[in-house]
């Protein structure tokens, strides 16, 4: 059975899903990323999808699962470069893939995932200066 | 009328994807739309799959068909399954007997222009759906 590569690049996971998955190598990648997850700790998940040109109920179902799982793994998901003709069929489907963050490109999607990362630090630094300010006489 | 038909066996998760290299290749023989091509292909991947996991494997057809006006694609999807007991409640949005998400059969339908299912319980499941250009 042929396998998708996870590869760790910076602080993120880059998904390149080449090939046309049977079901069961779209179940292996779910649980390989979940495993890169923990074993990384990696805050960020990026699935670059263009090069499929479909994505059925299975692959759409895998994907939200794995936004889910890698959500509890305190790792966000962002699924990048659906192709106009796939967004345009899974909406006709029925498939709005709820709870999946999306972005145009790769690109597009680790501003998405720096720009959350960034809100966590600066919420971290007001909580500096609110103590500094109390104690502040 | 119809020539070039296609049969492929629908017996392993591989053969779903085979069924979904066919009919790729045939829309695109048949000149559908981008859009159209996407919408017959995941079409076809949701119907293999069910003929697939619920009918227990069989079979699908793919041809070429054409009436005076347009040329198009006829894919029939035929099992020796336990068949749909009901029919209207399979074809509801969201139902589902095996923990999917129920949108195979009722999205199949709406990503097709003719959709056509013969069923008897214990006999089996044929589904015919027809796509045409534009
Ligand atoms: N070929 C078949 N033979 C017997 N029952 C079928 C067949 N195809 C579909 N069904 C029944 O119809 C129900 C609805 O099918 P549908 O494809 O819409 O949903 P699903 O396969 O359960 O989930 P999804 O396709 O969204 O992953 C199935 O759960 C199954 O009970
Ligand atoms: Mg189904």
């Amino acid at each position: 059975m042929e396998r998708v590569p996870v590869l760790k690049i910076g602080e993120i996971l880059l998904v390149s899903i080449q090939i046309d998955m049977e079901d069961q190598v779209a179940l292996q990648l779910q649980e390989d990323l979940a495993e890169r997850i923990v074993a990384t700790g990696v805050r960020g998940v990026i699935i670059d999808i263009s090069a499929l040109d479909i994505v059925d109920s299975f692959v759409g179902r895998t994907l939200a699962t794995i936004a889910s799982v890698s959500r509890v793994l305190d790792a966000e998901t962002v699924v990048v470069g659906m192709r106009p003709a796939v967004a345009i069929t899974l909406v006709e489907l029925g498939l709005s893939l709820p709870g999946i963050r999306t972005a145009l490109n790769v690109d597009l999607g680790i501003a998405m995932l720096a720009r959350q990362d960034e809100d966590i630090d600066l919420l971290g630094y007001e909580d500096d200066t609110d103590q500094v300010a109390e104690t502040t006489p | 009328m119809n020539d070039d038909v296609q049969r492929l066996p629908v017996v392993t998760d591989q053969d779903v994807v085979r069924v979904r290299q066919l009919v790729r290749t045939v829309a695109v023989a048949v000149k559908l739309s981008l859009v159209d091509q996407t919408k017959l292909v995941t079409a076809a991947s949701e119907l293999a799959r069910n003929t697939l996991v619920y009918g227990g494997g069989g079979e699908a057809e793919v041809s070429r068909v054409h009436n005076d006006r347009r040329a198009g694609i006829r894919i029939v999807f035929a099992d020796q399954g336990p068949g749909i007991a009901d029919l209207d409640l399979a074809l509801t949005d969201g139902y589902t007997t095996g923990g999917g998400l129920g949108l195979g059969l009722s999205g199949a339908r709406r990503l097709v222009d003719e959709f056509e299912i013969e069923t008897e319980p214990g006999k089996g499941t044929t589904i015919t759906v027809v796509k045409w250009c534009r």
